[in-house]
């Protein structure tokens, strides 16, 4: 799958939880959403695209993208430090 | 399991509500029964049979006939026993030589104004006049001929069934169903004394009056004088199968009436808990579908789209299917292929199917079609309440006293239940609609909304955080509710959230398009009109909001207190036979049966143990995933089992081009519909007429379906997933479908107490069926929510990316139409095509009128996803600035248009908001064009002897 459809979910996903009063919170539930909904693949797709990419990492909202990198191995597992 | 054709009539319906015990003698017996109950009722119950014509059980007593007159105890004259309510003490006669002669006399009348010819009419052996006059005696009739209604004209101008008025006794019980049970009011009876004669609307043929063709004056007809067309032609039937349509969610109980193996007619069964005798044009009559020549019977390969199909052995085809998918497992890894179970499908055939796919598969790949319509319902309800389902049956839209329908068009998309519904509202339910068009239910035979907020498309959480305003700073909450049944935290939280200015309808109005006052009044309606009840459907889950809209409706609940109990609750209408039960199977791709999800250990041993595979612990790709990743190179098989998203899902183009470019496309189905045109298998399917299995309604009600004639292409669906998972080398050792359900309620904590033989026993069950509700749960969350405390989910409203600009300054939503059914693949080889022969776009005058648009215009209508040409119908049921079109043809392209934009949260597309431009044209679009000719190609590869005709004009021609 493309990045840029992944950074659209994630956005769209990370707009519903803008409203939750605490921030760590809203990032600890964005990345629980993708834990539990998206496939691994997609996970470290977008990941591995915010990792190489600057478009992506700045098309990324602030706290969307703050919860991939807070919450990396929750999303990767053991990938996460490969 | 066969029953008798002759289905028991008590003659007046039971008392509402059981009454005290009342004791009386009827002919010498004495006889206990509810207070309320008629005097012919409870001499039925005793097994003594009253004559009667103008009375049946499913209506209310009209004491016209004077045949059932009987004889009290110290009453004057012979009182009708029909509208007699029963006394204590009471003692009654139903037979005497007066009684006789005033029946004979009563039926002598009769007799002399009715065709004598019994033995040739259609009813004979099924005729309650033939009955009545062989109970009573009849022997001659001494009225001399005279003027008579012998010679009236017979009425067949509606497909289904006719209307003869010689044979008619004028007993209105086709009027009164019609009214009662129905609610139409289509029917009068025109005329006074001997000029009395029943009336569609203003003298009109049947065909073109108001008759939505329920069905129900048929039913309730004691004579030939409205008879199916089928019984006219085949005579009557010889024996009976109770089973469930496979039409709406609904799920209505019928009575397959059958001639050996072959359909006569479907009858609804009165004692079907979700429909109480009554029925919808689509499953009382559409059911031809099942015999139509267009059905594919032979299983059928071919290597590429481009070429012709070649008929094979079911072996060669499921090993070929078999085969392909390995091979591109091998190629490309475990998760290339996938699957998409149906919730046109049984409970047991969409258990398989994800089965298959975590099992033999490896991976979890399955999605399903709840996926475009009410995965939101899922997500929401789990979230707020605990618990992917709805929490009423359909009876307890009797005891409401404020229906707020958002998003739904019960009427048209689940009509049996809107007629339950309108019987609530005619009896004083206060009504609540939010819908950018004007349903029915707006302005109604004696029911008027109390309030109609035609909200802009796209503005549900917007309107639901307003009302959610008003209850909360007008003091409307029910604050013992909350504080003893939802989390405190939460609750502060939504409730600081929904008092902001921001969310106050003063501050929403112009977004939503509702005035502010009008939301406040609909608001405090809601709060404290007693008991108040939400009913939705895909007008709330088909938008880019879509589960926010469900947990809003959620909150809005909680905090009134309008759940747990009768005549509240948040009840979502689900949109297919069979969507509620293919979710609690397991057949979205992160969740087992029973929505535990894959990551759970304990739950995955459980099924690891019991299938007999190591499962995947993480969640597989949604249909939108699975359809990406097909254009990325990344995914290649599909395995599609009653599905069409060809036609079903959003943005067609991108949905054939990811079908393109697989490799191995298997699509199990009845006929070659949109999608298999991509296939490189077709396996072909069983109707629900050839099948044993269950579906699961909107009210969580689990009924059997059973099988009335053999499989046409020799094999049930469930057994064709069986042979594809033994030839991909994971054994399914079932002999029948109960077994299926066996293992499921062993597996589910939720149908732990279902089998085949409880469902015999008690007709129908609402899960959770189990120890603790060993009859079911017809109301759910009634002490604690099924997550316990109920949780409150911030919903602030995100406006949609997809908005009108001066390119595109319209926008379109979708829905559906009463005779036709989703995607059309059945409706449209039935006599439906009457009603409903072409999709059409409703366009508000003012709109039409600035782009030179008149009725019956072709008008090209262009999103950013594509274009596509309809006629227009301009009409005052949709808003300014708005849209409407249905997707029951192929070639209307709707879902061309309509874009890739979905649910945050589940991916449903957001169906209901597509910015559009709408322009008068001379020809079919570019799109129908193509189609016409990959059609034309496609049938063109079809064996000899399979669907080579376009099954209707507009089909292929726009």
């Amino acid at each position: 799958m493309t990045p840029d459809k992944l950074v659209y979910m994630a956005n769209q996903i990370g707009s519903y939880f803008t409203t939750d009063p605490q921030p760590e919170h809203a990032r600890q539930q964005i990345a629980e959403h993708m834990k539990k909904f998206w496939a691994p693949s997609m996970r470290a797709t977008l990941i591995e695209a915010l990792d190489r990419d600057a478009d992506v990492e700045a098309q990324l909202d602030d706290l969307v993208r703050q919860a991939l990198i807070e919450h990396r191995t929750l999303l990767l597992g053991s990938a996460a430090n490969a | 399991m066969t029953v008798s054709i002759y289905e028991p009539d008590l003659g007046t319906p039971a008392p509402a509500s059981g009454g005290a015990p009342v004791t009386l003698e009827i002919n010498g017996m004495p006889v206990t029964v509810p207070e309320g109950t008629s005097v012919m009722r409870a001499a039925a119950e005793a097994g003594l049979s009253i004559p009667k014509l103008c009375a049946t059980d499913s209506l209310d007593a009209f004491g016209s006939c004077r045949l059932c007159l009987v004889e009290i105890e110290g009453r004057r004259g012979y009182p009708a026993s029909c509208t007699t309510p029963v006394a204590d003490g009471m003692v009654v006669r139903t037979q005497s030589d007066r009684l006789a002669k005033l029946r004979r006399n009563v039926m002598e009348l009769y007799i002399s104004d009715h065709p004598l010819d019994c033995l040739t009419c259609s009813a004979n052996g099924n005729c309650e006049l033939q009955d009545m006059a062989g109970a009573v005696g009849l022997r001659e009739v001494r009225y001399a001929p005279g003027e008579n209604h012998l010679a009236a004209e017979v009425d067949d101008s509606n497909p289904y069934f006719q209307f003869d008025p010689s044979k008619c006794i004028v007993c209105s019980r086709c009027v009164r169903a019609c009214d009662e049970v129905q609610g139409t009011l289509a029917l009068t009876i025109d005329g006074r004394g001997f000029a009395s004669m029943v009336s569609p609307s203003a003298h009109e043929p049947f065909a073109e009056s108001e008759c939505v063709s329920c069905g129900a004056c048929v039913q309730a007809c004691p004579t030939a004088t409205l008879m199916e067309k089928s019984v006219v032609e085949k005579g009557q039937p010889e024996r009976a199968v109770v089973t469930t349509c496979a039409y709406c969610g609904v799920g209505c109980s019928f009575r397959a009436e059958l001639q050996g193996e072959e359909v006569v007619r479907m009858v609804p069964e009165k004692a079907g808990k979700a429909n109480h005798g009554h029925s919808c044009v689509k499953g009382r009559f559409a059911w031809g579908y099942a015999t139509h020549p267009d059905r594919i019977t032979t299983p059928m390969i071919r290597r590429s789209i481009d070429e012709p199909w070649q008929e094979v052995s079911w072996e060669e085809a499921i090993n070929y299917a078999a085969g392909e998918f390995r091979r591109l497992q091998a190629e490309h890894g475990r998760n290339a292929i996938g699957a998409l179970t149906s919730s046109r499908c049984t409970n047991e055939e969409t258990y398989l199917v994800q089965k298959l796919v975590r099992t033999a598969f490896g991976n979890n790949n399955v999605d399903t079609c709840a996926r475009v319509c009410h995965s939101p319902t899922g997500y929401g309800l789990k979230a707020t309440l605990g618990e992917s389902a709805g929490t009423q049956d359909f009876d307890s839209v009797q005891q409401a006293d404020v229906v707020f329908i958002i998003g739904a068009n019960p009427t048209d998309a689940h009509p049996v239940f809107g007629s339950m519904m309108k019987q609530r509202l005619r009896d004083g339910a206060k009504l609540i609609v939010a819908d950018p068009r004007t349903i029915e239910l707006v302005r109604t035979p004696h029911i008027e909304a109390a309030h109609h907020l035609k909200l802009k498309p796209g503005t549900n959480v917007a309107l639901l955080n307003a009302l959610a305003h008003v209850v909360v700073t007008e003091g409307l909450v029910d604050e013992a509710f909350v504080a003893a049944r939802c989390e405190t935290e939460s609750f502060a939280q939504w409730r600081e959230f929904v008092a902001r200015p921001e969310n106050a309808p003063e501050q929403l109005s112009e977004v939503i398009g509702v005035p502010a006052e009008t939301l406040r009044a609909a608001a405090r309606l809601y709060a404290t009109g007693g008991n108040a009840a939400i009913y939705y459907g895909l007008g709330v889950t088909e938008h880019s909001q879509g589960s926010t809209t469900v947990m809003a409706i959620a909150n809005l609940a909680m905090a009134t207190g309008n759940l747990g109990r009768p005549g509240v609750g948040v009840n979502p209408l689900r949109g297919q036979n069979n969507v509620q039960g293919s979710c609690d199977m397991g057949s979205f791709p992160h969740e087992l049966p029973g929505y535990r999800h894959v990551s759970e250990p304990t739950t995955r041993l459980e099924f690891e143990r019991a299938w007999g595979a190591t499962l995947d612990p993480e969640p597989g790709f949604r249909v939108p995933n699975m359809l990406d990743a097909a254009l990325a190179g990344q995914f290649h098989g599909l395995y599609l089992q009653g599905e069409d998203p060809v036609q079903s899902d959003p943005n067609t183009q991108h949905v054939q081009a990811a079908l393109k470019a697989m490799q191995c496309v298997v699509v199990q189905d009845l006929f070659l519909n949109e999608t298999a045109k991509y296939a490189h298998v077709f396996l072909p399917g069983a109707s629900f007429l050839e099948k044993d299995g269950t579906f699961t309604n909107a009210e969580r009600r689990i009924s059997r379906v059973r099988r009335v004639m053999r499989p046409r292409a020799g094999k049930a669906d469930w057994e064709v997933t069986v042979a594809l998972a033994e030839a991909l080398g994971q054994p399914m050792p079932y002999s029948h479908p109960s077994e299926i359900m066996d293992e499921i309620a062993r597996l589910t904590p939720t149908f732990t107490g279902v089998s085949y033989a409880r469902l015999d026993e008690l007709g129908s069950i609402q899960w959770p069926c189990n120890d603790s509700a060993p009859l079911g749960t017809p109301i759910m969350h009634g002490e604690s929510f099924v997550r316990g405390l109920g949780r409150f989910m911030l919903t602030a409203y995100v406006p949609t990316e997809e908005r009108t600009s001066r390119k595109r300054p319209l926008l379109l939503t979708t829905g559906r139409i009463l005779s036709q059914y989703n995607v059309g693949a059945q409706t449209r080889r039935t006599d439906n095509v009457h009603w409903h022969a072409e999709d059409r776009l409703e366009i508000h005058p003012s709109d039409a009128e600035s782009r030179g648009v008149v009725d019956d215009d072709w008008v090209a209508v262009a999103s950013r996803s594509g274009e596509t040409v309809l006629r227009a119908s301009v009409t005052e049921r949709v808003q300014p600035g708005v849209v409407y079109t249905t997707f029951h043809h192929p070639v209307s392209g709707a879902n061309v248009i309509t874009t890739d934009n979905s649910d945050w949260a589940t991916n449903c597309p957001e169906y209901k908001v597509t910015a559009v431009e709408v322009a008068k044209v001379m020809q079919p679009s570019e799109w129908q064009r193509e189609y016409g000719e990959f059609t034309a190609r496609q049938r063109a590869f079809l064996p000899d002897g399979n669907d080579k005709t376009p099954v209707t004009e507009s089909d292929t021609s726009a």
